[in-house]
């Protein structure tokens, strides 16, 4: 059987979470990889939520948030714009290839965008294989 | 009452914290009269098969520094194990993996390589390894297992209790030396340390917290009464135990996180990546790019001490 990827999702409930209640309400199709966990906001999904997401299983972690700009909170996303790529010049330390975090926008209206995103991580982490965790 | 019996050994560390016991100058008089000493290898000519022949449960209380990375420290560490009440993880190297566990970002193979073969002292043409097992004509010569992985004491067997510090401060070793002394030993789990991040006990003047540039300690001369992250310097306060008297902020350097994370933060190095970068107020990409440049080491600098014990323990192999 081939590898199928786990897939850890962090959808902000104001535009993310949204965009992909109108990718399922519009009968758009994605693969079933993903994992959506909603929390409020982008800038809620502190780092350490991530690295458990891999030592729980996960082969890959997405965090979708509202556009810059547009957070609901002000500021939430720009942390969020922040801390990923500071996360991931660690996690190529530890050894970690780039392609299982992303981080990405996508607004309540992006639908499309969302299939695009999770269609996309899916692929590349399949592709890379499963997450090897230390014992 | 009778005398207690302390054992004290080191695995893989500096010896600093065996130091660190006698820094506790004439009240070392006071240790040696409410216990005798069983074993101490830095100190004392005690020999494996003198612990080997105690009773089970014999020591009353060991303090195991350094962090365990061959076979005979894990060999050791659960010998004393077996023969002592209340095993102690002394210091940051027992408590989290220390120092010696930044070598969880390479591995035996490479570890070796540059030991044996790259450093500059060598004259290695033959490329010779060390070996577990060499036969001579006297015999087999046998030396423990190097592991790929650097462990704390506590992936290794039960521990009663935990003792941060790189080395513990002398004050705590007193604290310990008198919860032996009256014989009210603390509950099973209990970290000797503050429930406060060091930020909660800092005496420095804070502010708001918003930086534009990420300086090294060698970059910089801070202020002395200024928060040294406000003054862009990353210290690990946020993320920090407290309980260690400032020993560093007093003395104008940033905190490294020896004590390791405060009660209820599952991974020092991801809370203190996350304070960073939350503080640092900026908002295109270019500068945020900027940011993560200016961490040049962000692995090394967020996990100096606890990479063992940090959600991901080591590199993928």
């Amino acid at each position: 059987m081939s590898f199928e990827p786990k897939i850890v999702a962090f959808l902000c409930n104001w535009c993310s979470y949204r965009g992909a209640d109108l990718a399922g309400t519009s009968r758009m199709k994605s693969t079933p990889n993903v994992r959506p966990i909603r929390v409020m906001c982008s800038g809620r999904v502190e780092p350490a939520l991530i690295l458990k997401a891999f030592t729980a299983g996960a082969d890959g972690v997405l965090v979708l948030g509202c556009h810059l700009g547009d957070c609901h909170y002000t500021e939430g996303n720009y942390k969020a714009a922040r801390r990923i790529p500071l996360l991931k010049k660690m996690l190529e330390q530890f050894g970690i290839e780039d392609e299982r975090v992303r981080l990405d926008w996508v607004s309540a209206s992006e639908g499309a965008n969302f299939v695009s995103i999770v269609n996309d991580i899916t692929a590349k982490v399949r592709e890379l294989g499963p997450f090897q965790r230390a014992s | 009452m009778a005398k207690l019996k302390l054992a004290i050994y080191w695995a893989a560390s500096c010896g600093g914290c065996d130091v660190a016991i006698l820094d506790t100058n004439e009240r070392i008089l006071d240790i040696a009269a409410i216990a005798d000493i069983v074993f101490w290898p830095l100190a004392l000519d005690f020999k494996y098969s003198d612990v080997e022949a105690m009773e089970d449960k014999s020591i009353d209380i060991c303090l195991f520094n350094g962090a365990v990375r061959n076979s005979e420290q894990e060999h050791i560490a659960k010998l004393l194990r077996a023969k002592s009440k209340a095993m102690v993880a002394f210091g940051a190297c027992a408590c989290f993996g220390g120092i010696p566990a930044l070598a969880n970002f390479t591995n035996r193979a490479e570890v070796f390589e540059r030991a044996y073969i790259e450093a500059p002292s060598n004259n290695n043409s033959n490329h010779t390894f060390p070996q577990t097992l060499t036969t001579v004509e006297e015999g087999d010569l046998e030396l423990p297992e190097f592991y790929d992985t650097v462990l704390t004491l506590a992936q290794v067997v039960d521990v009663e209790y935990f003792v941060p510090g790189c080395p513990p401060p002398v004050d705590i070793i007193n604290k310990i030396v008198d919860a032996l002394a009256s014989g009210q030993l603390p509950p099973v789990g209990t970290v000797f340390g503050s429930d406060k991040s060091l930020c909660d006990e800092c005496d420095r003047v804070k502010e708001e917290k918003k930086i534009t540039k990420i300086y090294r300690p060698h970059e910089i001369i801070p202020e002395p009464e200024k928060c040294l992250l406000e003054q862009g310097i990353i210290c690990m306060g946020p993320a920090t135990r407290g309980g260690c008297g400032q020993r560093c902020i007093k003395a104008n350097m940033p905190c490294r996180g020896c004590f390791g994370p405060p009660p209820g933060v599952i991974d020092q190095g991801a809370k203190m990546l996350s304070a960073v970068a939350s503080i640092y107020d900026v908002k295109d990409e270019a500068e945020i790019k900027k940011m993560v440049e200016e961490v040049v080491d962000p692995a090394g600098t967020f996990y100096r001490f606890g990479m063992s014990s940090s959600m991901l323990k080591r590199k993928r192999m």
